[in-house]
């Protein structure tokens, strides 16, 4: 298994040129090549959670070791929390790359969209597994080059308009970071995470540490799209080829945002009770003003996208009272569960949101529109793709038995427990109004009678690969709430949350190998 | 300590220019600039007063040099802002394509 | 796309020799002096930049041209790969490991595998940069139309 870490992105990478190499002169390579290396790195993934081994481990690139206890050279690491989000990861590439094998036909240049998608999903493995900063930093860009260009694929005017605005406020975000790598360079004179640590532990000028952390949060939230920051992703989600809506809101944003931030103020900075706070009100921000800007939406795709910023909301809300719990050196369980009740939102929204999107995608494929106005009367006509989304919103909005009800169950169990009750009560506020955004949305949909102009024969079920990723996706829906069973949940969940909560062992493994 | 406040005033001519123009060119002129000043305090913090290159050279004995991993992280940001403002311009043509224009205020077809 | 004038064009092809010459100077001397695989690739760029500029070329051999750059971009980065996988296969079993010996410093033949990664990064960064260039090249005359 330790051999196994660098496969992750090296062969996304090596089948992205091949496809761009010969993509264009056998039919259908693309698509087979990316549908392949997704499974082997999904199977690889797995294997790491089945072999129930919960040690971090490092691999030196290039064979460099430690001269004197300092690390040179680049180290990728893995442990349960890389590990959790390589499996997220890598199941949704998977998925949306089958749910292409249909849906792209519509494109032209098809080789051109597995070749972005490979170097996506490897910028995306790097990003996780990358073990100092300044790697970090270059998978990031690797992951949102790819994003710009998928989310123009389409060219035409909102595409091109959306893609913009996402450069532009990547490329600030990107300036910021840069900077902030920069400050802690200079401070610390190390890029190694663990090392920066070690360096940080021994120091006391705080305020050019808190200067470099809020900074940090600007650089990675204007990525994750948290409230402050939130201008480019209703654009960009919407505007994007459908797979690659479900991969940028259920992947994406989750990967080269969230996961950084709580690596970085969990693992690497000490925790303050200031920053702890911040984090939490941005991400009560997020979940309150999200939902409520989705409210009149009309357009399938926006509707879906502002609900990524409010469930982006929960997942922050519940590692962020973990943070608060853990600065007031409080109970260490509360924070435990109040962090797995966020890391169980984060694998529950990728899952759900992803298929939603995929949902609308199936509707845009045989419509043609993602105004709700135009929709009607879709149960009879596409009854698979009604019933996955059903099943998606069920869980989005909270209802027993799908993951989502459960996961927003510990998020506010948490918060009641913790006396957070403000926080108790928006959640479950924001969820009541999730519903009823949703309702609507099956209502419009799927029930509310025939619309007239369909013509005759256009509206049937999508393409059997469309209907597999969907149904396999519903399937997960229900399935991931098993991990509220104890003993599923701590072979799975629990040691994501002991890797962060755990900070000691994390660089420990760094450094004395 | 003038030259990071050089350097944090190209950062500010960089915004300023992102914030108020109205020409995508000029926008990604402006987010250059940022991008630059953030390169040219990489380097500086890699600078030593005296040091020399760190290169090994027969015969010269090197006393002092100055710090090389920022230079090589500037070289990589360097490349990976090639990539992201080819993408950009590239956008930006296709933009002018559809649009015929290049000005923000006319396009606007996407809203709410 | 209209070429330049004569005298343009004479110069161009007296000095894109050495232009070349120096690019490859500078991809093979990269692990002894400043510069390496991305400068080095920056001249041989730049060179098909300023054929392209200074003779003028019709939007067929650009298209083509693109296509080709492409290509050699992508084997190029694909040698790069096979590189950190023979490290991988041959003594300490990781990607990107040195199997050769690393000689004497300041010879050119030295420093184990790196001079192969400059070479195979300077031919990607100078098809790279030629393609970004023909592609804009080509959107131009696209809209020119």
């Amino acid at each position: 298994m330790d051999q196994s870490i660098p496969i992750f992105v090296i062969i996304p990478l090596a089948a992205s040129f091949f496809i761009s190499m010969v993509g264009g002169r056998i039919r259908g390579f693309g698509k087979t090549l990316s549908v392949l290396v997704f499974l082997c790195t999904l199977i690889i993934a797995l294997s790491y959670l089945i072999s129930g081994n919960h040690a971090s481990m490092v691999y030196k690139i290039g064979g460099w070791e430690p001269v004197g206890n300092i690390p040179i050279g680049i180290y990728l690491l893995l442990d349960p929390f890389s590990g959790f989000m390589l499996i997220i990861i890598n199941t949704m590439a998977f998925l949306a790359t089958l749910y292409s094998v249909n849906y792209m036909t519509k494109y032209t240049g098809e080789k051109y969209f597995y070749t972005l998608f490979c170097i996506m999903v490897a910028g995306l493995n790097g990003v996780v597994l990358a073990g100092d900063l300044f790697n970090l930093y270059v998978f990031l860009e690797i992951t949102v080059i790819a994003s710009y260009a998928l989310v123009a694929f389409g060219t035409e005017k909102e595409e091109l308009e959306a893609s913009f605005k996402y450069q532009i406020l990547g490329g600030m975000a990107t300036a910021l970071i840069l900077f902030s790598i920069g400050m802690i360079y200079w401070y610390t004179k190390t890029l190694n995470i663990a090392d920066i640590t070690k360096m940080l532990a021994s120091s006391n000028d705080r305020m050019l540490i808190q200067f470099c952390e809020l900074i940090l949060i600007a650089g990675f939230g204007l990525k994750a799209a948290i409230m402050p920051f939130h201008g480019w992703l209703p654009d960009a989600h919407s505007s994007a080829p459908s797979p690659i809506s479900a991969m940028l809101s259920g992947v994406v944003i989750k990967a080269a945002g969230l996961y950084v931030i709580f690596r970085l103020f969990f693992n690497m900075f000490e925790i303050t009770w200031e920053i702890s706070v911040l984090i939490t009100a941005i991400g009560t921000l997020s979940m309150v003003v999200g939902v409520f800007l989705a409210i009149g939406q009309w357009d399938l795709k926006r509707l879906l996208a502002y609900h990524s910023i409010s469930q982006m909301g929960y997942v922050i809300i519940g590692v962020g009272m973990g943070m608060m719990i853990v600065a007031t050196s409080g109970n260490m369980a509360l924070a435990s569960l109040a962090i797995t009740g966020g890391l169980f939102h984060l694998i529950n929204h990728a899952v759900f949101k992803g298929l939603l999107f995929l949902n609308a995608g199936a509707i845009e494929y045989r419509l043609g529109t993602r105004d709700l106005n135009q929709m009607g009367g879709l149960f009879e006509k596409m009854p698979l793709t009604s019933g996955t989304s059903l099943a998606a919103s069920m869980a989005i909005s909270g209802i027993p038995p799908f993951n989502g009800f459960f996961s927003k169950l510990v998020i506010i169990v948490a918060a009641i427990q913790a006396k957070f009750y403000l926080l108790a009560a928006l959640a479950v506020i924001v969820s009541i109004i999730t519903l009823a955004s949703f309702m609507k949305f099956q209502r419009y949909a799927f029930f509310n009678g025939q619309a007239e102009d369909y013509g005759k024969d256009g509206i049937r079920e999508v393409p059997f690969f469309m209907s597999f990723a969907m149904v396999v996706m519903a399937v997960l829906c229900l399935a991931l709430s098993l991990l509220m069973i104890p003993s599923v949940r701590e072979s799975f969940l629990q040691p994501a949350v002991d890797a962060l909560l755990g900070n000691n062992e994390y660089f420990m493994n760094l450094l004395n190998m | 300590m003038i030259v990071f406040i050089l350097c944090f005033i190209l950062f500010l001519v960089g915004l300023f220019g992102l914030l108020t123009s109205r020409n995508i060119i000029k926008i990604i002129i402006g987010l250059s600039f940022m991008e630059f000043s953030v390169y040219l305090f990489l380097v500086l913090i890699g600078y030593i007063e005296g040091g020399q290159a760190p290169i090994v050279v027969e015969g010269i004995d090197i006393q002092m040099i100055v710090d090389p991993l920022p230079q090589a992280m500037v070289l990589t940001a360097i490349v990976i802002g090639l990539a992201t403002k080819a993408m950009l311009l590239s956008t930006a043509i296709r933009i002018y394509k559809k649009f015929r224009s290049f000005d923000i205020r006319k396009i606007r077809s996407l809203k709410g | 796309m209209q070429g330049m004038s004569p005298i343009v064009k004479k110069v161009t092809q007296l000095v894109m020799g050495f232009i070349f010459v120096y690019g490859i100077y500078v991809i093979t001397h990269g692990h002894l002096t400043p510069g390496g695989g991305f400068a080095g690739g920056a001249f041989l760029s730049g060179t098909f930049i300023l054929l392209v500029l200074s003779f003028g070329s019709n939007i067929l051999n650009l298209r083509r041209e693109e296509e080709e750059a492409s290509e050699i971009e992508g084997l190029a980065i694909f040698t790069f790969l096979l590189l950190a996988v023979v490290g991988f296969l041959i003594g300490m079993r990781v990607f990107f490991g040195n199997f050769l010996p690393k000689g004497q410093i300041g010879e050119l033949i030295s420093a184990g595998v790196i001079p192969l990664y400059n070479i195979a990064v300077g031919v990607e960064v100078g098809a790279a940069l030629l393609t970004i260039f023909l592609a804009l090249v080509i959107y131009k005359e696209e809209i020119s139309k």
